[in-house]
Formats: structure tokens, C-alpha cells, sequence
């Protein structure tokens, strides 16, 4: 069997599950990198400090794009529910901090809107 | 770890539908019952599994599989650095275990409530207890949505609750001007990058937000340093709340 045997498809059930394995592998590495090395080697100071922005950064980068639905935007396909239910759970968000009644009243805002519009 | 089950349980009701509609592209593009929970278990990552399905069924060759998957997960490095010094306390296997379980969601809640508590006793056992749940449930409705094919309604829009949920961990993660300015950046790019495939936009725009923060911080720093007080009560001191909550205001509701 050559090299491209194995990497072309059609995939046996043998190299379907190879691939899945190796996928989970790579995954696997990419979670423990940081977790597993943790008191090898001393932190370079400037690693502590730009771990310090990951929260931010990364939350904003996963909830702004699905408020704004941004991968919609500037097209037909955009729908005003979810960016307007989401200004609304920004202000509840912003002032009360509390996970369930941002949830309650952002939802109720979103079906609010549907069926409004 | 049933403080970590309590701050897990309301990304639930998104998760659920996720794993469903993951299954159904699973058995749409002709896998088995034991291919699809296959790979729940040993990739555990769901816009990573849909990504495999959808080029597996469009006929790429397997590095191009891997690739795309690799890509995808890439943001695990930086929730694996950022969550390191917490869990450092725990056995390799421990940790090992902890890594296997590693999601978006269960990094969001842990930060935060480490961040909050810096004192918090049993870090391991948090994020155990925010993980597991999401771990069993991603498992039982890959399965249910394989065998029974079902479906919530997308227009329930049961989906929107992931955001809602990490909007309210975003509140507190904005705690001074350098952090803020670091959420407008990873959150502008992210929308502007939102068409590029493989989560890129995702992980260039957190990237983007980490690297403007720290220069940020170096910013505000000189500043100060050259400060004799007027510097500091110039045009935008460090850290007014009123510019921060200015910035947060323009940056959730961009």
C-alpha cells in the first residue's frame, strides 16, 4: 500500500479511525501543552503578562461576532433578533452581573423579537 | 467541584443542541453510531468535529483532515497556558485527564472564577466539576442524535445562550483600561475576521486583543513613570471608570 493510499479517500473503517485517533491526539496535545509543562521550566515574565489579557481577548472574540451576527452582516441573510436581544443582555449583564437572569431576559428578548418580527 | 457543576449548568441548554445538530451531520454524512461517538470521545471538540465531517464528506485527504482540525483547536494552547498556573498543584495524570476535558466553556467559568477567588482551594476540582457535565452530555446527545436523529427547532435559537452566558464572564474579565482596550481589539477583529474558515477570526482576534493589552499596559506605564501628576490627569488618565465603562459599553454593543 503507498503513501497515498492512505491518504486519499475513500477511508477503510482501518484509516478512518486512524485519522479520528490522530485528530484526538493533536487535540489532545494542543489542550495539555501549557497544563503538562506547568512548573518545568520558570514562566518568561512576558508570557504572565499576556496570559493576563487571554480572558478578555478571548471572550469577546466568541460573544461579540454571535451578538452581531457577524458572519451574516452586510448581507440579506442578517437578522436584527439576536443583535437586539443581545443589547439587551448587555445592559442586564453589565449592571446585575448574574448568569441566570441574563440568560432569562436575553432569551425572552429574542423570542420577544421573533415574534415581533 | 459542585461549585464548578453550578457555574457549568447554564451553558447546558447550548450545548445540547450542539452536540445534536454535530450528530446529525455526523449521520448525514454516512457515519456509524460507533464512528460518530468515536469521535466525540477521542476528539471531544465540537466545531473541530463538524469541520472533520464536513471536509471528510466533501473527499479531502487526510492531512488536509488533521490540518483543519489542528487549526481549529490551536485556541486550546492559549486556554492551556492561561489555566497552567492553577492547576499546576495537581498529579501529571491529573492533569493529563484535565487537559482531555478542555473546552471553551469550561475554560470561560474556571478563569473567571479563579480570577475572582485567587484563594480558591481545590482549582482541580472546579474546573473537574465544570467539565464533566459538558463531557457526559456532548457524549449522551451524540448518541440520541444519532440514534433518534433529533433535532431542537433552530428557531427556538437555543444557541444564543453560549454568548449570553460568556457576555456575563466577559464583565468581569474588563478590569482596568488595558484590559478593555485588549476586549475591543479581540472582539472588532473577531467580527471583522468572521468570514475566514477554521476559526481563524476566532484565534487571530484573541491573539490581536493579548498583544494589544500587554502594549497597553506598557503604554499606560511610561505614561505614568514620566508622570508628574498632570501627565496622569491628562486628556485619558490609566484607568478612569468612566472611560472603561465607556470602552465596555462601545465594545459589547458594537
Amino acid at each position: 500500500m503507498t503513501l497515498s493510499d492512505w491518504i486519499q479517500p475513500p477511508f477503510t473503517a482501518q484509516q478512518f479511525w486512524g485519522l479520528v485517533i490522530l485528530c484526538g491526539v493533536g487535540t489532545w496535545l494542543l489542550r495539555a501543552s501549557f497544563i503538562q509543562l506547568a512548573g518545568a521550566f520558570p514562566v518568561p515574565r512576558w508570557l504572565t503578562r499576556a496570559l493576563r489579557y487571554v480572558p478578555p481577548s478571548v471572550l469577546a472574540a466568541l460573544v461579540v461576532p454571535a451578538l452581531v451576527q457577524a458572519d451574516t452582516v452586510f448581507t440579506s441573510a442578517w437578522d436584527w433578533t439576536r443583535p437586539a436581544a443581545g443589547m439587551v443582555a448587555v445592559a442586564v449583564a453589565a449592571i446585575t452581573r448574574r448568569v441566570i437572569l441574563t440568560l432569562v431576559v436575553g432569551m425572552g428578548a429574542l423570542w420577544t423579537f421573533m415574534a415581533l418580527g | 467541584m459542585l461549585a464548578g457543576v453550578r457555574a457549568i449548568l447554564p451553558l447546558m441548554p447550548g450545548v445540547v443542541p450542539f452536540a445534536l445538530v454535530s450528530a446529525y451531520a455526523c449521520k448525514e454524512a454516512g457515519l456509524s453510531l460507533a464512528e460518530a461517538l468515536g469521535m466525540s470521545v477521542l476528539i471531544f471538540a465540537g466545531a473541530a468535529q463538524m469541520a472533520f465531517v464536513a471536509v471528510f464528506a466533501a473527499g479531502a485527504i487526510a492531512p488536509v483532515i488533521l490540518a483543519t482540525v489542528v487549526i481549529i483547536n490551536m485556541r486550546m494552547v492559549m486556554y492551556s497556558a492561561s489555566l497552567a498556573p492553577h492547576l499546576s498543584g495537581a498529579p501529571w495524570w491529573a492533569r493529563a485527564l484535565m487537559s482531555y476535558m478542555l473546552t471553551d466553556q469550561a475554560y470561560a467559568v474556571s478563569i473567571t472564577r479563579f480570577g475572582e477567588r485567587p484563594d480558591q482551594p481545590h482549582k482541580g476540582w472546579f474546573f473537574l466539576g465544570a467539565a464533566l457535565p459538558l463531557w457526559v452530555s456532548w457524549q449522551l446527545f451524540t448518541v440520541v442524535g444519532m440514534v433518534l436523529g433529533a433535532e431542537i427547532p433552530p428557531e427556538w435559537g437555543l444557541e444564543f445562550t453560549v454568548p449570553l452566558v460568556f457576555l456575563v464572564l466577559l464583565v468581569p474579565a474588563v478590569r482596568d483600561r488595558p484590559s478593555a482596550e485588549a476586549a475591543l481589539v479581540g472582539g472588532g477583529m473577531a467580527v471583522m475576521l468572521a468570514g475566514l474558515p477554521f476559526n481563524l477570526g476566532l484565534l487571530i482576534g484573541a491573539g490581536s486583543g493579548i498583544a494589544w493589552g500587554v502594549w497597553a499596559e506598557d503604554r499606560n506605564n511610561r505614561r505614568r513613570r514620566r508622570g508628574p501628576p498632570e501627565a496622569a490627569e491628562g486628556e485619558d488618565g490609566p484607568s478612569s471608570p468612566s472611560m472603561e465603562s465607556h470602552l465596555r459599553g462601545q465594545e459589547t454593543g458594537a
